[in-house]
């Protein structure tokens, strides 16, 4: 496969993959929103439910470079609509559309037309539309797009390279994301132990979970109260759980082994030490660690990893 | 935007003449021609609301599918719509016949014109055309001379643009030998109006086109450089900012190829290498869709961006194969295009099966007398021209308009031809006031390889403004499906 092909694959994969994401984390925050919050801790900056979509995507910055002031409306038009925000939906998109069109050949129609059915609906809203339509229905739709895209991918694409770049760059992008929504909710909303247990920490660890789709996987599997040590556990080392780091990896370690030869030995082995890290990994050791510093560990190594993959296949030199 | 269809608008150059509008339904006392019978009665007895839904269904399809074109200066490269009408262009089987033994004719006598100048010259030798006109034509590419290119054939993909006018008679408008497009818009149409209106293909004896791309790759992979068993074929694309972008894609993802741009390869040795994620891979045929000028920067335009540094050099060693090969605009150019019934005379000692329309050559004395004479009744356009631009309209044009071109061509007559206005047939297309007769046109492929091909079919366009000849997608011109019938 051209080398060009592999890279718009592999973003294309991505950016569906950002979209839904972000429509996730957006969904969650607006639901929070709608909790009496300045009742329960008032004048605290981390009970804001509006900056945690901009903390967890690193955009905090970005935003406040264009809005002033931290409203549902503002982060909403930032995180949905904005053209220059490349982590917005419309642009996440479009730029899976894009990529899609410059690799047709590589895709089934299906997958095109519904990616290009996507960009055209997505096109037609606007703030207004949107808040006609529910931001709660809007954020539904896109994920829905992103289900209905990995379906269609699912039950058209030959399992030829095309398709392995193509999961690659989902749970590249899925992976990072978790470690990402794990490691601000853990500190950027649990600053101290006195609030653990308490009303504000029961929802916060209940819209992480819900962001991943993990709230009903969490009740089935403990039948017990929401603890961060669950959640990393669940978010973590679960195999089962599909947007877990150990799955994520799990996947991108078997896609690896599929597309690596003799020249590109080395990306598998890396991916291979991560895999075996989860694979084997404890809970107790990640907790003695400290999350935050077993997250950012992680972060890094995916990038490394994801830098590996672009040397070799996508970008070459 | 003209190249997405047809390069330069050469149905603008005619005038309608309402006296002899031939109407391809009806035969003008309101019954519907025979092999437009079946079609007719469909449409009669289907409520009028169906059709409507269906258009609109046809036209929500076109855009999910995504079969836009970008024109150029609009936002940087906007997309938009061909409309498409669901009136099918329907041939009877017989003139079908007709038509597909002329097309291959004249392909034929195009190749072996194109070979000929580029080798031994034979027709120039025997003054049949005069020699500059071939020698000294831009578009004749001096690099290509004495260069043997595989099976001889230089323009694989033809597309042959023909009108039909007055009582009836079919009509070659132009040659289009160097990388005609539109054979997308052939297959989408027909599958949209299969998937719309099933029931008119299963009653009625239609002949298929959907196995273009079968025929198209097989005859790229006929041509492959000597003793390759196994040729790697691809398509080149300018890219996604291109107008056609959208037919480069479709044709290489029908053929099971690799769409290629010139940054996804590389010459080596002679050789050119595709980028892949498994390292290089070689590759023997392009099917490229990018002009002469911008195919190699170190062979042609410097500043090109599109090419592929080295490719002439491989192309030139043998190494391989560029479908259409270079230096194949001499043939369609419109100095060319009067001899081309000479050339069929000449090469295949036979008569032309199809009629170029008459054209006077103005650098001739006699044709030059006779068109200042009948300024009133032509057409004249300039040589090098395209698009519609450099011409006169005699109909149309106002007497000082006639007077003020009658000067320009008594002081240079051989930049000028001149040719009779033609009527323009029409066909039945959707408008906003219903049902209204339009000027439409036909592009069939010709594909020329190991042998001539073509499907039973083409593109037909039609000019959807009333009254109109432009069928250019850029000024309202829109698309039909054609049928060629079985029986």
């Amino acid at each position: 496969m051209l080398c060009r092909t592999a890279n718009e694959l592999y973003w294309m994969a991505r950016h569906i993959e950002r979209a839904e994401n972000t429509a996730r984390l957006l969904d969650v925050t607006y639901r929070m929103s709608l909790l009496p919050y300045e009742v329960i801790e008032p004048g605290l900056a981390w009970a804001e439910p509006w900056a945690v979509p901009l903390i967890t995507s690193g955009l905090a910055t970005a935003f406040y470079e264009r809005f002033e002031e931290l409203s549902a409306e503002n982060v909403l038009r930032f995180m949905i609509l904005d053209s220059n925000n490349p982590s917005s939906i419309y642009c996440c998109l479009r730029g899976a559309r894009e990529s899609a069109r410059s690799v047709r050949g590589a895709i089934t129609s299906e997958m095109y037309e519904d990616l290009n059915s996507a960009w055209l609906e997505m096109r037609g809203y606007d703030y207004d539309r949107i808040q006609l339509t529910g931001v709660s229905a809007f954020l539904e739709w896109v994920k829905m797009r992103s289900h209905l895209f990995r379906g269609v991918t699912f039950g058209t694409m030959l399992r030829d390279e095309a398709y392995h770049f193509n999961r690659l760059g989902t749970h590249i992008e899925r992976a990072d994301n978790t470690a990402r929504i794990l490691d601000v909710k853990y500190h950027t909303l649990l600053p101290s132990a006195a609030d653990v247990g308490g009303a504000v920490d029961y929802y916060q660890w209940s819209a992480l979970l819900r962001s991943v789709s993990g709230f009903e996987s969490y009740r089935k599997i403990y039948s017990d109260v929401i603890t961060p040590r669950r959640v990393a556990e669940l978010l973590i080392l679960r195999e089962d759980m599909p947007r877990s780091l150990h799955s994520c990896i799990h996947f991108i370690h078997d896609t690896l082994e599929v597309l690596c030869d003799e020249n590109s030995r080395e990306i598998e082995r890396a991916s291979g030490e991560l895999y075996a890290r989860l694979h084997y990994g404890k809970t107790d050791d990640i907790i003695k660690l400290g999350l935050h510093e077993y997250l950012i560990e992680f972060l890094d190594r995916i990038s490394a990893l994801g830098g590996e993959i672009n040397r070799y296949f996508l970008v070459p030199t | 935007m003209a190249q997405v269809l047809l390069k330069g608008s050469r149905l603008a150059d005619f005038t309608p003449v309402s006296r002899h509008l031939y109407d391809e339904m009806s035969s003008g006392e309101g019954a519907p021609r025979p092999h437009y019978q079946g079609f007719s009665d469909w449409l009669k007895r289907t409520p009028v609301d169906q059709i409507a839904q269906k258009r609109e269904e046809a036209e929500r399809a076109f855009h999910r599918i995504g079969i836009t074109f970008a024109v150029y200066g609009e936002n940087g490269g906007t997309e938009r719509l061909i409309p498409f009408d669901i009136v099918p262009r329907i041939i009877p089987a017989s003139e079908w016949r007709t038509l597909e033994r002329g097309l291959k004719q004249r392909v034929h006598a195009l190749n072996l014109f194109l070979d000929d100048i580029y080798h031994d010259q034979s027709i120039l030798k025997a003054g049949v055309i005069p020699s500059e006109r071939v020698l000294a034509n831009s578009q004749y590419r001096r690099e290509m001379q004495g260069m043997d290119v595989p099976g001889g054939i230089y323009a694989h993909i033809a597309g042959i643009d023909i009108v039909r006018a007055d009582e009836g008679a079919y009509y070659v408008l132009e040659d289009n030998l160097r990388v005609p497009s539109g054979v997308s818009y052939m297959l989408e149409n027909r599958r949209m109006m299969m998937r719309l209106f099933p029931e008119l293909f299963a009653t009625q004896a239609i002949k298929p086109v959907e196995h273009y791309p079968d025929l198209l790759l097989e005859n790229l992979r006929g041509v492959t450089p000597a003793g390759e068993e196994r040729p790697e074929v691809a398509v080149l694309t300018p890219g996604a900012h291109n107008s056609a972008y959208f037919e480069h894609a479709f044709l290489a993802q029908q053929m099971g190829v690799e769409l290629v741009e010139g940054q996804d390869l590389f010459v080596q040795n002679e050789t050119v290498y595709m980028r892949t994620t498994r390292g290089p891979r070689r590759v023997h045929v392009l099917y490229r869709r990018v002009d002469d000028d911008f195919l190699d920067p170190r062979a042609f335009r410097p500043d090109s961006m599109l090419g592929v540094p080295g490719l002439f050099a491989a192309y030139r060693a043998g190494r391989v194969t560029l479908a259409n090969a270079i230096g194949t605009g001499v043939a369609d150019d419109k100095s060319i295009y009067p001899f081309v019934p000479d050339m069929i005379r000449f090469y295949l000692t036979e008569e032309p099966i199809l009629n170029n329309v008459p054209t006077w050559q103005l650098s001739r004395e006699d044709d030059l007398r006779y068109c200042l004479e009948h300024l009133a009744e032509l057409v004249v356009k300039e040589v090098h021209g395209a698009g519609g631009y450099g011409m006169l309209v005699g109909p149309a044009a106002s007497v000082a308009e006639r007077e003020a071109f009658r000067g320009r061509i008594v002081a240079q007559p051989d930049k000028y031809i001149a040719q009779p206005t033609l009527s323009l047939s029409t066909c039945p297309t959707f408008t906003a006031a219903g049902l209204a007769p339009r000027h439409i046109d036909l592009r069939p492929y010709v594909l020329s390889g190991k042998s001539v091909n073509l499907v039973p079919g083409g593109l037909t366009r039609v000019a959807l403004r009333e009254g109109s000849l432009v069928v250019n997608s850029s000024q309202g011109g829109g698309t039909k499906d054609t049928w060629v019938m079985a029986h």
